[in-house]
């Protein structure tokens, strides 16, 4: 069988990391596909997998009661999904959905954590990588804020 | 001159040959002249003065296709007195137009480039005269790029053409809601969230925004942090505007007056001045 | 305009002004100069000369203007008034155009500016460099403004050179004063001494020489000469205000954020009156209009105020909406923007700006006070220089 390295090493979140990491991050990693509006997860499960998205379109949504489903941000190739397997209580805070069929890597949550508090350059260089990722989340959510197409603001 | 010449604030009659809804605030009006004059030969990113009877005038950004003069394509949404007034108005009514006025995007001047066009909200109608005029010579740039966003996909401009230019396989098309809906299968998220992901060749590519002030300086840091210079990204910008000749003073910007200096400029040139607040 | 050949500096008595008035009628001129109105000397339609200001002068300060009596006769012992000539030149308010609703649409019917002729009668230096500046603007562009244009190739210039200056003028330190140099049909300079009262005149076209040639005069003599450029040096010498305006665009480019702007915020009304008094602001807005019935329309163009919330209005509310902004975009237009803009300062030292301010906001002192703090930077450590959120 094909080893995961050489593809997960192509996946922008962990480019250029020592090659030595990828081998570590291989050890903790699964090949994952879902078919079209099959969900990833669900908000309240256990976060388990932190997804580095290979190609495909998923949906970040929450459900209201009143307003069904609101899809809050997509997210595509390149791009991961899910940081909840890095803080307690480790639960998923939205629901993700796949709008397209999706192939991703899925690392595991508890596996990942492991690595990086047995090493923590691993560690510190991931987090740099996901505290990356979190900033680029929140200052797009704060131009969302804005509203500014709006008619009146 | 003589006693007689005609205020460059005087319109000339145009009438509506066809109105089409976009959205619920936004309608499409093409011209044709009234008295049977002239075309209008204009450049993509110029603007003309458009007047309803009696109401007022109002700048409206030309967005029909250049290499089309016979009629002139104006998009605008019904947001104030006049282009409420405008909205009420169909086939076979008459506008008053003056123009056209203002600066050009400088697609011509970046044949050989990648183009990267980022439009939020009705910010693409000034845009697509660009597109037009670069899939007129396609073969003369490199990849090209159209990333547009709207608040919710009903206030998607230009729908059916929008799924036509993203049939093609010269043209990278990609659509972003901030508010996705029921049936949206499309992407939801910010216009800046695709500056990642889209595929350009940073070292020679050229960037023209518009939109919203705000949208454009986050595209702005966005494409910079592509690598894209300032130099090579062109805004498109709005200031209250009554003549547009240069006489009446309120749209400068600093030293620029938008309506003869702009509305395009290099986000380099006014970077600075959008530091400052209330220029 | 041509320039005449002559060198020649003429003289005539004080009372043949009104044969200069009477020589201006023959050919058609209607004469506008100096005259006093509601407490003020303002630009209007002169009869004769008995309408100047004989006698008269005034006192400027920072909001403060008062007439009072000369102890001579003097026709123009004054400096400058609330009106400028642009009243007259580029009105505060016109009719631009007329429209009718038709069965197919509308017509519009421009408006026609007939030529009029129209003599000028006491324009100061610094007067004459703000109609130049407006020149430059109104029709030195791509677009021309046709009114502006007409009226202003059917205007006589009769300068008049400052024997005396206002406590707020500051012509000397912008350049443009107190001696006219160009831009006239005629330039006197009124001279009072030894109990003679007479002007001493200079040609500065065809039309001003030929207008010359109808009032009794002679060749000036040396001394005479010599008499209206001590007047004028005397005015020179009087200069209420002065401004440095060494590098003043780079001074002003530099000090957008200047703490000065929310000082002068504080004092500033925001009223306008500098902008409507200024001889060389020439911001508009436009008015359309209909009847009732909806049948008839019209467009006017209106004086406009840099001060209004309404001048930056975008959708959605004003570009400018607090007073420091509106104070720190006209005196910046003013003083650096209008540099790049026209090549020249839109200021022209005139000081009605501070007389007829209602809180004596000084621009002068404003300039001296962002230059002042940039020479002590210390005094300017800058707020919250951490943090980013």
């Amino acid at each position: 069988m094909e080893t995961l390295k050489p593809v997960l090493a192509r996946h922008p979140f962990v480019e250029g990391l020592k090659d030595e990491y990828y081998e570590l991050l291989e050890g903790c990693a699964s090949n994952a596909v879902f078919k079209a509006d099959r969900f990833i997860f669900r908000e309240g499960d256990e976060a388990n997998q932190f997804y580095l998205i290979r190609h495909g379109k998923v949906g970040l949504e929450i459900f209201g009661a009143e307003r069904g489903p609101i899809t809050i941000m997509t997210l595509g190739e390149g791009e991961v999904l899910g940081w909840s397997w890095l803080f307690p209580p480790y639960r998923w805070r939205f629901d993700a959905r796949a709008i397209e069929l999706t192939r991703a890597i899925a690392l595991d949550g508890q596996c990942l954590r492991g690595k990086c508090e047995q090493d923590h350059e691993l560690g510190y260089e991931l987090m740099k990588r996901v505290a990356r990722v979190v900033e680029g989340r929140l200052q797009a959510t704060r131009l969302q804020l804005l509203n500014e197409y709006a008619s009146s603001p | 001159m003589t006693a007689g010449d005609a205020h460059p604030m005087t319109p000339e009659p145009w009438r509506i040959e066809r109105v089409r809804r976009e959205t619920h605030d936004t309608f499409t009006a093409e011209l044709s002249p009234a008295n049977g004059r002239r075309e209008l030969p204009f450049e993509p990113g110029q603007f003309n003065m458009l007047y309803a009877f009696g109401v007022g005038e109002v700048p409206i950004s030309i967005s029909g296709d250049p290499a089309r003069t016979e009629r002139i394509v104006h998009t605008t949404r019904a947001v104030g007195a006049v282009t409420q007034a405008m909205a009420r108005l169909g086939r076979g009514d008459v506008l008053g137009l003056r123009g056209p006025f203002g600066n050009r995007w400088p697609v011509d001047d970046f044949e050989g480039s990648d183009v990267v066009l980022v439009a939020g909200g009705i910010g693409l109608a000034p845009l697509r005269p660009a597109l037009y005029r670069i899939l007129a010579r396609r073969a003369e740039y490199g990849r090209v790029v159209l990333l547009y966003g709207t608040r919710t996909p009903t206030d998607i401009l230009y729908l059916k053409e929008l799924e036509q230019w993203r049939g093609r396989l010269d043209l990278d098309v990609k659509v972003t809601v901030d508010r996705g809906m029921a049936g949206w299968r499309g992407d939801v998220g910010v216009v800046t969230r695709l500056i990642s992901r889209a595929a350009f060749d940073t070292a020679s590519a050229v960037a023209l925004i518009c939109g919203p002030e705000i949208m454009m300086r986050f595209s702005v840091a966005e494409l910079g942090q592509r690598g894209l210079p300032a130099e090579r990204v062109f805004v498109s910008m709005e200031r209250n505007m009554k003549c547009a000749l240069g006489f009446c003073g309120h749209c400068q910007f600093g030293a620029d007056f938008i309506c003869k200096d702009g509305p395009v400029f290099p986000f380099s040139r006014v970077e600075r001045l959008l530091r400052v607040r209330e220029v | 305009m041509e320039t005449a050949q002559s060198n020649q500096v003429s003289v005539f008595e004080h009372v043949q002004l009104e044969s200069l008035l009477d020589a201006l009628g023959r050919r058609g001129y209607e004469v506008i100069g100096p005259t006093i109105r509601d407490g003020a000397i303002v630009y209007d339609r002169l009869n004769s000369a008995a309408d100047l200001p004989i006698g008269w002068t005034d006192e400027q300060e920072g909001g403060r203007y008062r007439l009072a009596k000369r102890n001579d006769d003097a026709l123009f012992g004054y400096a400058v008034g609330p009106h400028s000539w642009k009243r007259i030149l580029h009105p505060p308010v016109q009719r631009l155009w007329s429209a009718t609703r038709r069965e197919q649409g509308f017509e519009i019917k421009p408006e026609k500016v007939e030529p009029r002729k129209v003599a000028f009668l006491g324009v100061r230096s610094c007067e004459l460099h703000a109609i130049q500046i407006q020149d430059k603007i109104l029709m030195g562009g791509a677009y021309v403004d046709p009114g502006y244009k007409v009226r202003r190739e059917n205007t006589l210039i009769i300068a008049v050179n400052c024997g005396q200056a206002g406590g707020t003028c500051f012509c000397v330190s912008m350049n443009t004063g107190p001696r006219v140099q160009a831009g006239f049909d005629v330039a006197l300079t009124e001279v009072l001494e030894g109990g003679r009262h007479y002007f001493v005149a200079q040609v500065g076209t065809e039309l001003g020489n030929e207008i010359l040639d109808e009032v009794p005069h002679r060749e000036a003599e040396a001394s005479e000469i010599a008499a209206a450029g001590k007047a004028v040096e005397h005015a020179a010498q009087q200069m209420g205000r002065s401004m440095d305006t060494i590098d003043i665009k780079g001074l002003l480019y530099r000090n957008y954020e200047h703490p000065r702007w929310d000082n002068v915020a504080s004092r500033c009304l925001t009223c306008g009156n500098c902008t409507a008094v200024c001889p060389t602001c020439f911001c508009t807005t436009v008015e359309d209009v209909t009847d009732l019935a909806g049948e008839h329309a019209e467009r006017w163009q209106k004086w406009d105020f840099c001060f209004t919330m309404d001048f930056s209005y975008i959708h959605g509310g004003s570009v400018r909406s607090s007073a420091k902004s509106r104070y720190r975009q006209w005196m910046t237009h003013k003083l650096a923007t209008w540099i790049d803009q026209f090549g020249t300062s839109g200021c022209v030292g005139c000081g009605r700006c501070i007389t007829w301010c209602p809180v004596a906001i000084d621009i002068t002192e404003e300039v001296r006070a962002i230059r002042e703090a940039e020479r002590q930077p210390e005094d300017l450590a800058p707020e919250g220089s951490h943090g980013n959120a």
